[in-house]
């Protein structure tokens, strides 16, 4: 394991939104992450937790007022932040690409899917327009897409949610990317293909040899098609492990509270648990842990004194108190 | 499309019959008659003024009047002019029309080239120093009557530094070819730059707020995210996209500018369609002023179906059955 290459490294990053003089929202705060060649990481979340201001730091695609303010985020070793606007363009969508949550409004309305798919490869890559345009068709044929050469000259509007987000995905891994983003990449589609999408984009993890960074809510999803998981509060990783450890035994107070608002089939009349309150804004964050408003295990100490992330045994970090002194509460 | 171009075509029909009707009754709502005026001449009698007038059949009934002109207009005869010694007024028109077209089109194209790009760049950096600076300026565009610009452009321009032509179309009648092409445009720089005043102000401003919501838009994130340059991301994914409100605008273009001329030819005093227009009112010349009426609103309702096809070459969401 410790062998294998970080595609992705993420250390101590801080996004910051600077509102006004006063009130500087902390979107991300110190998160670490690190994503090995081949490998699913699933970040997760409730909105506002920090999850996609992290994918789009990676891009650097925040927008004023935000911005990186610490931390670095090294791809293959060079590290992101420092690089120029200029030598970002040409790593975006090249190295790093992304597939966003509805399709519809992330596709311009204005072009065909040939013209949206064409100048993405043209603009990486060194080929003629007519190369361009059977790689396109052929990109096409790969998401699943019938009768490809058609649908290269249909519109956005044309095609079925399932169907624009496979475009999306013959965008993203159209110029075979090390790694792909993939922000809530089911939320806006139908139950029935959901499934559909996320089986492509293991499929297309596999035949390209990518790396996927998946941001979801769903516990369900993160189950059955991660390697790793990342939970994010308050714009910060509170828990974080192999998948298998984090199902099989959440740590956090958070993480446990997630998973048993997940319904269950064993008892299915049960009514679903909740974690009472929402999460605060990220321009007022508790002084302490920022969990400790809502934590039903809350201490004295949680309300002035941060945690920090504590190492358990295999790779599993906690950021709670409970596990300072690394107690694995497993063997009580 | 060819189907929607015919049935939009075949309403104008309708449209322009009704046209007529409020042109005729406007006319006809004017104190006085083409007469009037010409009476206080001491040397003539009444009884020639009672002979011209039943001669012109000003002395029948307003449904007959109006049945006369609306049929020598159907067989295209648009009438004699009455103060240019009879000449047919389509000649009369004929002769200005192609100035004030030279006009519009040279102020349409200065506002385009001015418009788009600022309008794009105050949206790709709101709230900077150029940003504030594009904003005043069309504030003071729209608030600023364009005659009004139009003298303190001959001031500074021809008067006080002597560069531009502050009058007529061709300094000299006899050139040709293309120093009497160049003569023309220098003669067109001072009226069409101030013509265009109003109509680049409310395209920078549409461009703008338009590119603004664009720019903040899922798609363009999606462009940036692909690694597309800023210069496609502006001028590709975004100004496509805003064209579709600066095309509405366009439509209602054709009219503003016409109009827009009459005043601004005034000012020049540039023989086009807008100068002839205040003389025949300022003459009483019915057959000319009600002649130019009709061809302003039909230019009007053309330039809306114009606008309402290109909609759909711009934005293929709109297709017409």
């Amino acid at each position: 394991m410790h062998t294998d290459l970080n595609i992705l490294q993420i250390d101590h990053l801080k996004t910051y939104f600077h509102l006004n003089e006063n009130k500087i929202a902390k979107a991300v705060d110190g998160v670490s992450l690190s994503i090995k060649q081949g490998e699913t990481l699933a970040l997760v979340g409730e909105s506002g937790s920090g999850k996609s201001m992290t994918a789009l730091s990676i891009l650097k695609l925040i927008n004023p007022p935000g911005k990186i303010v610490e931390g670095a985020i090294y791809l293959n070793g060079e590290n992101l932040v420092s690089k120029t606007d200029k030598e970002m363009e040409s790593i975006r969508g090249n190295e790093i690409a992304m597939v966003f949550q509805e399709p519809m409004t992330a596709l311009n309305p204005v072009f065909t899917i040939g013209n949206q798919l064409v100048e993405m490869i043209r603009r990486h890559k060194k080929v003629s327009k007519k190369q361009a345009k059977e790689r396109a068709i052929e990109l096409l044929k790969i998401v699943g897409i019938p009768r490809p050469d058609e649908i290269m000259h249909e519109y956005p509007y044309q095609l079925s949610g399932g169907m624009r987000q496979r475009v999306m995905i013959a965008i993203a891994i159209s110029c075979e990317p090390q790694l792909l983003i993939a922000d809530e990449p089911t939320t806006a589609l139908d139950v029935t293909i959901q499934g559909q999408i996320l089986d492509l984009l293991m499929e297309m993890k596999k035949k390209f040899d990518m790396s996927i960074l998946l941001i979801t809510h769903d516990l369900g999803v993160v189950a059955k098609y991660a390697d790793e998981v990342a939970v994010m509060y308050g714009g910060q990783v509170v828990e974080k492990s192999s998948t298998k450890q984090l199902m099989n035994s959440p740590k956090h107070p958070y993480t446990v509270g997630l998973m048993s608002s997940l319904p269950s089939i064993k008892n299915p009349k049960k009514r679903l648990a909740t974690i009472e309150g929402t999460i605060p804004p990220a321009y007022d964050f508790p002084s302490g842990c920022r969990f400790s408003t809502r934590c039903p295990k809350v201490m004295d100490r949680c309300i002035n004194e941060s945690p920090n992330l504590y190492p358990l045994k295999d790779h599993h970090d906690i950021r709670c108190f409970l596990y300072e002194k690394g107690v694995d509460n497993d063997d009580e | 499309m060819s189907r929607y171009i015919i049935r939009r075509l075949l309403v104008f029909i309708p449209m322009l019959f009704l046209l007529t009707i409020i042109i005729f009754a406007l006319a006809k709502a004017a104190p006085g008659d083409p007469l009037t005026g010409k009476q206080l001449d001491p040397t003539v009698s009444k009884e020639v003024y009672e002979i011209q007038r039943e001669e012109l059949g000003l002395n029948d009934s307003l449904p007959k009047q109006y049945w006369n002109w609306l049929s020598s207009l159907a067989s295209g005869d648009l009438g004699n002019s009455m103060y240019y010694n009879g000449r047919s007024v389509e000649s009369l028109i004929s002769s200005r029309l192609l100035n004030t077209v030279y006009l519009g089109v040279f102020a349409y194209l200065i506002t385009l080239a001015i418009s788009i790009p600022l309008g794009i760049y105050s949206a790709k950096r709101p709230y900077s120093i150029l940003d504030y600076t594009a904003t005043t300026f069309s504030f003071i565009g729209l608030a600023i009557p364009n005659f009004f610009f139009g003298l303190i452009g001959i001031y500074i321009f021809s008067i006080h530094l002597g560069w531009l032509p502050s009058q007529s179309t061709m300094s000299d009648p006899l050139l040709t070819g293309i120093p009497a092409l160049l003569d023309r445009l220098h003669h067109m720089i001072l009226p069409s730059f101030t013509l265009a005043l109003a109509g680049t102000a409310t395209y920078m401003r549409y461009v703008r707020s338009e590119a603004l919501d664009i720019l903040g838009s899922e798609y363009i994130r999606m462009a940036k995210a692909k690694g597309m340059k800023e210069r496609t991301i502006l001028y590709k994914h975004t100004l496509r996209n805003a064209l579709i409100p600066i095309i509405t605008l366009s439509g209602y273009e054709f009219g503003i500018l016409l109009g827009g001329a009459v005043i601004t030819e005034q000012v020049f005093n540039y023989p086009g369609l807008g100068m002839l227009f205040i003389e025949s009112i300022m003459n009483r010349d019915y057959p000319v002023i009600m002649s130019i009426n009709l061809l302003l609103g039909a230019t009007i309702l053309f330039g809306n179906l114009l606008s309402d096809i290109l909609y759909s070459v711009a934005d293929p969401r709109i297709r017409y059955d």
